[in-house]
């Protein structure tokens, strides 16, 4: 099983992938710009800040799922034992920082004309800046312990403790009484977002999701390369 | 007609700067990632043409070794 995970086999992938993916990227994110900002309509309530839902949601979408698989990988390192797992959950993290960083701060934005407020310590909220805080925790443990053994340990167990937060932050806002409202969108219920809104936002959603794609192909291929230049220098 | 797109009934300054936080930070991890990726492609050709041909030889024999010189444009 594990030969699909072969560097050399994702290495040769991702360098023809990248081209194609980056081309995809642009023409969902414009078909998904012009979806968001011009043809879908405005709500009844929020009006025209209704729109600031198509970055806010997927980047939160992305940043959940992102963490979610950096987990289950950190979990696979410490069953099967192989260090190609960390270097795919290491180059997953940044583009997975990012939307944290973007849900937030579009979050932030589209609460001053909604709750008439920048920051609330709700518990969606806190909880979003928990998981920046592990994304950064996780990235940080590469880069502050030299040994590579230990790093990888430390940044697996960040990683799987931090999927703690992982069901607090989708159940926030049914545990507690938050400024957010609760989910409009459910794989096992029907959607109540209209279908006039709910397309851009898919196409959002599919849009970041091959960026994230994008920035993962290069991350490996950069990890890959830097590792590949440790070895020749030992030859 | 422009004006109402630019001005969102009052919203727009909140709507545009969200969508260009999150383009500009797109742009900017890409091009981080970019640079990334090249100052180590460039490293890596630098150390593969200081190899002894002994070593160089050993390095070749390596499917992966070829596929990092072959992406990076190396006439190596």
């Amino acid at each position: 099983m594990f030969d699909y995970f072969n560097p050399y086999r994702i290495f040769k992938i991702n360098s023809s992938l990248q081209k194609i993916i980056f081309f995809c990227f642009i023409l969902v994110l414009s078909i998904g710009l012009i979806e968001a900002l011009f043809l879908s309509p405005e709500d009844y309530l929020q009006e025209d800040s209704v729109r600031i839902m198509y970055v806010h949601v997927p980047a939160a979408w992305i940043s959940l799922g992102i963490f979610s698989s950096i987990a289950l990988l950190s979990f696979s390192v410490f069953v099967f034992k192989n260090k190609n797992l960390i270097l795919i959950s290491k180059s997953l993290a940044p583009s997975g920082m990012l939307f944290t960083l973007i849900a937030l701060v579009t979050g932030s934005i589209w609460g001053r004309p909604t709750w008439g407020t920048w920051w609330a310590w709700d518990a969606r909220i806190t909880s979003m800046l928990i998981l920046f805080i592990l994304y950064t925790l996780y990235l940080l443990s590469f880069r502050i312990f030299e040994n590579q053994d230990r790093s990888n340990k430390i940044s697996s167990i960040i990683a799987i403790l931090g999927a703690i937060n992982i069901p607090v932050i989708k159940f926030s806002v049914d545990w507690w009484n938050t400024l957010h409202q609760p989910a409009s969108i459910s794989l096992t219920s029907k959607s109540a977002i209209h279908s006039s809104m709910l397309t851009p936002l898919i196409i959002m959603t599919a849009a970041f999701a091959l960026f994230s794609v994008l920035i993962f192909l290069m991350k490996y291929n950069t990890e890959l390369i830097k590792i590949k230049n440790k070895g020749l220098k030992r030859l | 007609m422009i004006s109402d797109l630019i001005l969102m009934n009052g919203y727009g300054v909140y709507v545009w700067s969200a969508f260009a936080f999150t383009l500009i930070s797109f742009s900017s991890l890409y091009l981080i990632i970019s640079l990334q990726l090249k100052k180590e492609q460039k490293r890596f050709e630098e150390n593969f043409s200081t190899l002894s041909e002994e070593k160089y030889n050993v390095a070749i024999s390596q499917k992966i070794h070829k596929e990092i010189l072959k992406h990076s444009g190396s006439k190596i």
